[in-house]
Parts: structure tokens; C-alpha cells; sequence
């Protein structure tokens, strides 16, 4: 077996695992990334309407900063979030989003004069300053207080991506594409790099480092509906969570987006909504207000979704041969706006769909699309349990999300979490701690252990098929795990899951094809999964609460008195046939904005007996300081700046705020 | 008259794939034919995944975004290159013959590596933001100002997702290797667009001033028919050309 050395491996391509992968390179690491695809085809390209930060520049964003933007996440996240890590993150998103602008990324601009807006249904004429003209841009999103989402038409992600990507190139961190990592190496609760396979040649290899990262982005293909690519199959928190020691956070908090195109499950963007597009039911009535008045369309993602389901539920879907579904409706946005601003849009419309946005309706339905959970780290990124693991973006449990994140700040956070991940692995790459040391036995044993997994699979004569396992799983998943869940359901898809795992150690293949082999690949990723499936189906079953997007029609109320912690899952062992679930508490008395309702869904939650008291305190410790500027007050709440790297600390400069 | 459109039997479909895997000495070069039931809003990526998984486990093919983005899924569709995920059986006749994107090395079957060649061209035409002031960049001021037009039409260029659709279609490409090709020209154009690129005409000469470069295009005009994008291709290249003419 061929090995690899290396100071920092970074096992993902996409916007995180590049942001990470620079940031150790310029501290002096070498450092190699590793992708399934070529860096630029990673998901990260797919991301369409925008990236947070409060920049503050066109009109409907004034006023913003990061106290509000601090405030929206929180609220989003059902206050699941760990507000230190959110106050990192919305302190960072603005230097994040100027680097990127730095280098390269096409921002849209704020044009100054008079132009043309569509809000509420109705169309009307605002004029932005001279004073911003031609800053960066933003648009409005779910879930958010000010126009936030800074875009680039709705290609965002495809022109960060790809500014990211040619960064690196420029940088010359060297991508090792069509390479999987099928395990990590460790021993004594130190991790010391990867085992991965190549997929052209179906060759092993062990890879060496002194740190390890995950960025492997999310997992969304458990579920049969889903917006993620393909490719989105979790492999990064599995193959951490089989260390036995790493642990997954929240891994029962899935999102889901309102506006998947029906049935394929592509997206179009929320920025569609954000815009001003509307969804409709069968009578073509416009449904959302009649249960959000305040928020509507724009309530966070969580409410939308499960709106729209009631509203089928109570039957007013269109029913269509493959289903029934809802419309989005962005005609009133005008033929300018789409063609200019919303074209990736039209094109999924137009490929996919057959129709054109500017004159007729977009069927959607609600469609798996982000996991909040992920690879549990600490405020810098690196495991609690598994020293030398670190991890960022979607395939990370940071924990900025809780139970729901808002739109755009997803691209936000793997910039942000790179920027500051890639500096805590140069940490340690330089602390005694980072140095390499182990033996190559050990890494002969590592390979020699998956080599023999390999070979269960391709020589045993078993005779389940690996396709209609992973079928049945996502079958489960979608129909059992999804938007509204329930303790008897989630039940028996745990039972279902269990009997799909043992089967699964009884898989047969067809084709014995030398190469990268992609029956094995499927046989070797479904044993997998169906471990990542079982943590989000058992996480869900014993959470007996409802926070964001985990819904339980039988626990319908938030319960702040006994759910005020996150879910830590671990895998005992190799032929465990359930996680062990562990829970670590959120501090009420440290939060800076201690529970509440979130102003848009369900008013009624259970309090915790400390909310009322952290509150005085809050309320207090802002009314002394009344006169003093809105960091001191906020420092006086809850100090984070110690938290993030020197050089990200400073305050970040707006139009008409003195710094 | 009976105006109501009856509902038509579904068609089978016959799909033909050249089929190779240079990992296997006993392979050879082969075209094979599936036979598969059409179904409504069926794409040749929910075709080909139920080939693999109904018919013959062994297909290689890639697929990542399967929405059009990504660029993943480029091919030769009944002898034109284009992205398989977003192309409707409907819109194809019964019979569909496919083949990997020529002028790429092969994986098999329909996979080519388009990412390796396209990581080359990047490194070679130097497709990033060139500025003397990227590693000291005080991130904490305000962005610098771009006017808005300016900033969509770099936009414009830079939709293009490397799909390798153009350099397929595109006959300079086939007879010399070292052609950067539409996708190379578009990107030195989307550069030298942007101010924040610090490269002078000789720069960009320097790189695709000859024969490989922007000289080498005989405007058979290939790429910009087959660019699933629409990028404006044949266009930059007369203009990128007219520029380094000039430059010399
Ligand atoms: C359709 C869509 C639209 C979206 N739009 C927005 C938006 O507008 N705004 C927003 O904020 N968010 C959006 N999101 C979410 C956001 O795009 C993602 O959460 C984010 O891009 C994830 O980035 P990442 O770097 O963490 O992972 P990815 O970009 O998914 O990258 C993962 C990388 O890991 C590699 N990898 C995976 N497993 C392995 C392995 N075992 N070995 C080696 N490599 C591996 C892959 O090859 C890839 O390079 C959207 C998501 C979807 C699905």
C-alpha cells in the first residue's frame, strides 16, 4: 500500500475544505485536499441565492450589522445554536465576503437611483444612495430582520467556488480528485490521517498527516427527495463516527426547503421568495399569510415547509400524476428580473420543468436540503474526543445552526469556519502536539482492515442488492423521518433501518469489474449511510420535543425545561446496531439572547426556569451601558473576540458607522 | 373529430453506449445497447442510473449536481456534446447512441477526466485574480467599489462550468493537444475584464499568444453552438484575438 505524507489533509474540495486548505497553506503547511470530483463540480457550485453578512449597503439592508444578524440566527436555530459560535461567525461573515470580493467574486452591486422592487405582491419604486453605489449588493431572505444575502445573480456559490478554487490553484494546494476516504487512522484518541481509495483504479492508499479535516459537506442522500447532489452521501461524518471515538452533533436536525422543483427535487432558490414570488395553492390563493401574517413566505424555512404540508394535508395541493404539490409563482417579478437575476432559475425551469417562469407557475413541494448536523468540534474546529480531527462547513456540527439554519448563511459558513479552522490546524500543526508520530504498523493495520472490508463485499456471496438497499433506506428516511415525525413512526424506522443494516453485511455483487467499480462503491457507502440514517432516525426518536426543523405531532411545543442540549452520537462498535446517544447541555445563563418566541411559528414553548432570570441580568447589564457603543454592551454580555484567531478580530468597517 | 390527446404507450428506448474500461487488458472498445421503458420527465440521468442498477451494475458514468450546474455529466449525445443530466429522452428519437467526450483521457465508459485537464489549463493561463496585495488585504475596510454592469458581465464569462463540452466540439482541439481551448480563451477574457486582475495585455499575450492560444481558433464556431451555457464564446475569442494581435 502506497502512503502518502503529508502536514494537513483536508478530505473535501468544497468551499470549506479550500478555505481550510489555504489558510494552513499560508501559515507554511503542505497540504493536499482530497474530492470525490474535480474541486469545482464539489456541491458548493450548486448554491444559488446568496451568502450572508451584514454589510449594510443597499437600502433594504440598512442598518444591519452584526448584532441583528446575530439575532436572526439564533432565533432561526430555535435557539439550538452555540451562541459563541454564532457571534464568531456573523463577527467574520463581512471579512469573509471582502476577501472573496478581493479576489475575485463577481458580487452584484448596489446601482445608485431609482429601481423597480416587487414586496408583498405589489410592485414599488425605491431609490438606493449615491453613497453606496457600486458596494456589494443584497437580497432578502427567509428569516431575517434586513436584506442580508449577498449574491451573484443565482450562480453565488458556482462564482465562489470557483474564485475558491483558482485561490488554491494560485496557492498551489494540490487536489487529489477521485479519492475517497474510507477511514481514519487512529489510535489512543489521536487521529493520524486516512485511508482512501481511488476511484479510477479501485486502488488503497493511506494518507499520513498531522491533521486531519473534514469538510465533506452534507448527507442529504438518505432521503429518496432531496436538493443535494448525488454525491451528498455523508461519507466524511461516517467514517468518522466509526472511529468509535469522534461524535456526530444534532444529527436528527434536517432541513428542509420549501421550494424543491416537483418531483425531481431540484431547487430554486429562496431567493425566488426573498424577491418576491409567492406560493399558491390549487385555487391559485396566496396561503402563507393566512398563517404567518407577519412573516408569510419569509418565515424561516422550518415554518414555511410545514405550512405548505399542512396546507396539502388539509387538501388544498394540486394533485398531479405523480403527486400532489404547491405553486411558486415569480411572474411578478417581470421577464427583466428573472433573465438577469433568476437564471439559473428559468434554466431548471425551462430543462427540468419544460415552462417558463415569466408566464407560468413552478410546481414545488418541500425536499431534503441541509443537515445541521455533522461532525461534532469545538469554537475552533476541532474534535473534543479525537484530538488532531478537525472539521468544516455543512459536514461540521460548529454549531451555529441548532435546529435550523437560514438561508445563506450556509456558503457563509464554510468561508468563515475555513478561515478559522485553517488557522486552528496551522495551531496545531505547530504545537508539540501536531507533531507526527506513530507507527507504520498501524497504518499498515488500518488498510489492511478496510482492504479486507473491500474484499467481504466482493467475494462474499451474498444476495442483497446494494441498490435496493440504499433505496428502501432513502424510502424509510422520506416517508418516516421527514417534516412531521412521531414517536410510533420514527419506531418502526428505526426497526426498519436495524433490518436494512444487517442485511446489508449480506450484500452480493453482480459485476466484479476491475476499477473503481461503482456496484462496490454503492455496496461499501450504504453500510455506511444506514449508520448515519439510524443516528438521525433514533436522535429523532428520543428527542421528544419540537425545535426547528424536528417536528414531533406528538411533542408539538419547544421544551426548553428539558431539551436545552444537543444531541452527541457516538458508534460503540462495528457491529453495534444502534448509536449511543449522549447529550451535552446549552447554558441559558450565558447566552446573550436568552429563549424566546422566534416571531414568525408556534408561540407556545415550555420555559426553563433560568430564561426569566438570565433575561434580568441581560436586561440589566444593557441598561447600565446604556450610553456606552452597541461592542461594549455586547461584550459585557457575552465576550467572544478571545474566541477567534488575532487577526479576525477587529471591528469591520460600514457606510455611516464609525468603527 | 376526437380531440382528446390519447395517452401514448410508453416507448422503449434503445440506448447504445460505447463501452470500455482501460483498467480491464481484456477490454475492447464496444458498442452496447439497453433497452429501457421510457418514463414521463425521464433524463438520460434517471436513464443511465436504472441502467447501472437494473441492468448492469458495471456502467461507469459521472454524475454530481444532476440540475445542470456542475458540469460533471458532458457527453456525446447521438453524436453532440452536451450535459446528459438535463437532457429530456422526450426530446431524443427511440434510438440514442452515446460516447464519452473525446479529447479527454478515459476512466471508462462515459466518465472522462475533464477535471485533470481542466486543472492543467488553470494552472497554465494562471486563471486567478493576479494582485500584488492578496496576502496583506486589510479585510476589516470596506470592499472596493465595482460598478454594477461591470460586475454582471464578468458574471457573464464566468458562468461557464468547465463541462469540456466546447473543447469536445471544437476542431483545433482534436488535432493538437496543447490547444487551451474555448473554455481556456473565455477564462483569460473574464480575467482581463477585471480590474482587480493586475495583468497587462503583454501578460495575457505571454500566454495565449500563439498557435495553443487564441491563434490556433479557426472559427468553426463548435464550441459556442455546444456550450450548454450559452456563453457568448465565439465572440471573446475574436475579440481576445483582435487584443493580442494588437499587443505585439
Ligand atoms: C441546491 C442547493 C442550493 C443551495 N443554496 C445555498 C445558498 O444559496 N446559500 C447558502 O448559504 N447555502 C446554500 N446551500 C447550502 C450550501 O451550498 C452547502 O451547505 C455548502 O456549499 C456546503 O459546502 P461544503 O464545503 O461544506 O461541502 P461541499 O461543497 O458539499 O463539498 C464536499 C466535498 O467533500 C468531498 N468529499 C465528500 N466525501 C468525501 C470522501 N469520503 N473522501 C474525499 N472527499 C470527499 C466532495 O468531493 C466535495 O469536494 C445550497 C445547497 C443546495 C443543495
Amino acid at each position: 500500500m502506497q502512503i502518502i505524507y503529508t502536514d494537513v489533509l483536508v478530505i473535501g474540495g468544497g468551499l470549506a475544505g479550500q478555505r481550510a486548505a489555504i489558510g494552513a497553506k499560508r501559515r507554511g503547511h503542505d497540504v493536499i485536499v482530497l474530492s470525490l470530483v474535480p474541486a469545482k463540480r464539489s456541491h458548493s457550485a450548486a448554491a444559488q441565492g446568496g451568502m450572508q453578512a451584514s454589510l449594510g449597503n443597499c437600502l433594504g439592508a440598512a442598518g444591519d450589522n452584526e448584532d441583528i444578524h446575530f439575532a436572526d440566527t439564533v432565533r432561526g436555530s430555535d435557539w439550538g445554536a452555540d451562541q459563541e459560535v454564532v457571534r464568531m461567525f456573523t463577527h467574520t461573515a463581512p471579512k469573509a465576503i471582502r476577501e472573496l470580493a478581493a479576489w475575485g467574486v463577481p458580487w452584484n452591486r448596489v446601482a445608485r437611483g431609482e429601481r423597480e422592487i416587487t414586496v408583498d405582491g405589489q410592485r414599488k419604486t425605491i431609490s438606493e444612495p449615491d453613497a453606496a453605489h457600486g458596494l456589494i449588493t443584497s437580497r432578502n431572505f427567509g428569516g431575517t430582520q434586513k436584506w442580508r444575502a449577498c449574491y451573484v445573480s443565482d450562480g453565488t456559490g458556482h462564482a465562489m467556488l470557483y474564485t475558491m478554487s483558482n485561490q488554491a490553484i494560485a496557492a498551489n494546494i494540490p487536489v487529489h480528485e477521485r479519492m475517497e476516504a474510507l477511514a481514519l487512522i487512529h489510535a489512543d484518541g489521536r487521529c493520524h490521517g486516512a485511508i482512501v481509495r481511488n476511484l479510477m483504479t479501485g486502488e488503497l492508499l493511506a494518507y499520513v498527516a498531522r491533521a486531519t479535516c473534514i469538510a465533506t459537506g452534507g448527507f442529504g442522500r438518505i432521503y429518496r427527495v432531496s436538493t443535494n447532489a448525488i454525491i451528498n452521501e455523508g461519507m466524511g461524518a461516517a467514517i468518522a463516527l466509526e472511529t468509535g471515538v469522534a461524535t456526530l452533533g444534532n444529527m436528527e436536525a434536517i432541513q428542509f426547503h420549501p421550494t424543491g422543483i416537483f418531483p425531481a427535487g431540484i431547487l430554486v432558490t429562496e431567493g425566488c421568495r426573498g424577491d418576491g414570488g409567492l406560493l399558491l395553492d390549487c385555487n391559485e390563493h396566496r396561503f402563507m399569510p393566512d398563517y404567518e401574517p407577519e412573516k408569510k413566505e419569509l418565515a424561516s424555512r422550518d415554518v414555511v415547509s410545514r405550512r405548505m404540508e399542512e396546507h396539502i394535508g388539509a387538501g388544498h395541493g394540486v394533485k398531479s400524476r405523480f403527486g400532489e404539490h404547491l405553486w411558486l409563482d415569480i411572474r411578478l417579478l417581470g421577464a427583466d428580473h428573472i433573465n438577469n437575476n433568476l437564471r439559473e432559475v428559468k434554466e431548471i425551469c425551462q430543462y427540468f420543468l419544460g415552462i417558463d417562469p415569466v408566464r407560468e407557475l413552478i410546481p414545488v413541494r418541500p425536499a431534503q436540503h441541509y443537515s445541521m448536523g455533522g461532525v461534532r468540534t469545538n469554537h475552533r474546529g476541532e474534535s473534543p474526543q479525537l484530538q488532531g480531527l478537525f472539521a468544516a462547513g455543512e459536514a461540521a456540527c460548529w454549531d451555529m445552526h441548532g435546529f435550523n439554519r437560514l438561508g445563506g448563511n450556509s456558503v457563509a459558513e464554510t468561508v468563515v469556519a475555513g478561515m478559522i479552522v485553517g488557522d486552528t490546524i496551522a495551531d496545531f500543526c505547530d504545537s508539540t502536539a501536531g507533531a507526527l508520530q506513530l507507527s507504520s504498523a498501524l497504518v499498515q493495520e488500518f488498510g489492511e482492515r478496510e482492504r479486507r472490508r473491500l474484499a467481504e463485499i466482493a467475494n462474499g456471496k451474498g444476495r442483497e442488492s446494494a441498490f435496493e438497499l440504499a433505496r428502501l433506506m432513502q424510502e424509510t428516511m422520506t416517508a418516516q423521518v421527514g417534516i412531521f415525525r412521531e414517536g410510533e413512526r420514527l419506531e418502526q424506522a428505526v426497526a426498519s433501518l436495524q433490518e436494512l443494516q444487517l442485511r446489508s453485511r449480506n450484500i452480493g455483487l453482480r459485476s466484479s469489474a476491475p476499477g473503481a467499480n461503482p456496484e462496490l462503491v454503492t455496496a461499501y457507502r450504504v453500510q455506511r449511510m444506514l449508520k448515519l440514517a439510524q443516528c438521525v432516525a433514533y436522535g429523532a426518536l428520543q428527542r421528544t420535543e419540537s425545535r426547528g426543523a424536528h417536528y414531533r405531532a406528538d411533542h408539538p411545543r419547544r421544551d426548553d425545561l428539558n431539551w436545552m442540549r444537543r444531541t452527541l452520537a457516538s458508534w460503540p462498535s462495528a457491529d453495534a446496531r444502534l448509536p449511543v446517544l449522549t447529550y451535552e447541555p446549552l447554558d441559558i445563563m450565558k447566552m446573550e439572547l436568552p429563549p424566546g418566541w422566534r416571531g414568525y411559528g408556534a408561540r407556545d414553548y415550555i420555559e426553563h426556569p433560568d430564561t426569566g432570570v438570565r433575561q434580568q441580568q441581560v436586561d440589566a447589564i444593557g441598561g447600565g451601558l446604556d450610553r456606552a457603543d452597541r461592542h461594549t454592551r455586547q461584550e459585557a454580555l457575552m465576550p467572544f473576540r478571545h474566541l477567534l484567531p488575532e487577526h479576525l478580530r477587529n471591528n469591520n468597517e460600514r457606510l455611516g458607522e464609525e468603527s | 373529430m376526437n380531440r382528446i390527446p390519447l395517452r401514448q404507450a410508453a416507448r422503449t428506448l434503445r440506448i447504445q453506449i460505447l463501452r470500455h474500461n482501460p483498467r480491464d487488458p481484456d477490454s475492447q472498445p464496444r458498442l452496447q445497447t439497453f433497452e429501457i421503458e421510457e418514463a414521463d420527465a425521464m433524463t438520460l440521468f434517471i436513464a443511465l442510473t436504472e441502467i447501472r442498477e437494473r441492468q448492469d451494475p458495471s456502467l461507469q458514468f459521472d454524475f454530481v449536481c444532476r440540475a445542470g450546474i456542475c458540469g460533471s455529466c458532458g457527453m456525446i449525445i447521438n453524436g453532440r456534446p452536451g450535459l446528459a443530466c438535463r437532457t429530456l429522452t422526450r426530446d431524443l428519437p427511440e434510438q440514442i447512441t452515446l460516447a464519452p467526450l473525446p479529447a479527454f483521457e478515459l476512466i471508462g465508459d462515459l466518465s472522462v477526466n475533464t477535471g485533470k485537464w481542466m486543472r492543467g489549463m488553470s494552472e497554465r493561463l494562471e486563471t486567478w485574480v493576479h494582485s500584488q496585495n492578496l496576502e496583506s488585504l486589510d479585510i476589516d475596510a470596506m470592499e472596493a467599489a465595482m460598478e454594477p454592469e461591470l460586475a454582471e458581465q464578468i458574471y457573464e464569462l464566468e458562468r461557464c462550468i468547465e463541462c469540456g463540452c466546447c473543447v469536445a466540439a471544437c476542431g483545433t482541439a482534436r488535432m493538437r493537444e496543447d490547444f487551451v481551448g474555448a473554455v481556456g480563451l473565455n477564462q483569460v477574457t473574464r480575467f482581463r475584464l477585471d480590474p482587480r486582475d493586475e495583468r497587462s495585455d503583454a501578460a495575457f499575450y505571454e500566454l495565449v499568444g500563439d498557435e495553443s492560444g487564441v491563434f490556433g481558433c479557426m472559427t468553426l464556431l463548435g464550441c459556442e453552438d455546444m456550450c450548454p451555457k450559452d456563453l457568448p464564446l465565439a465572440t471573446q475569442i475574436a475579440f481576445l484575438r483582435r487584443r493580442m494581435a494588437a499587443t505585439t
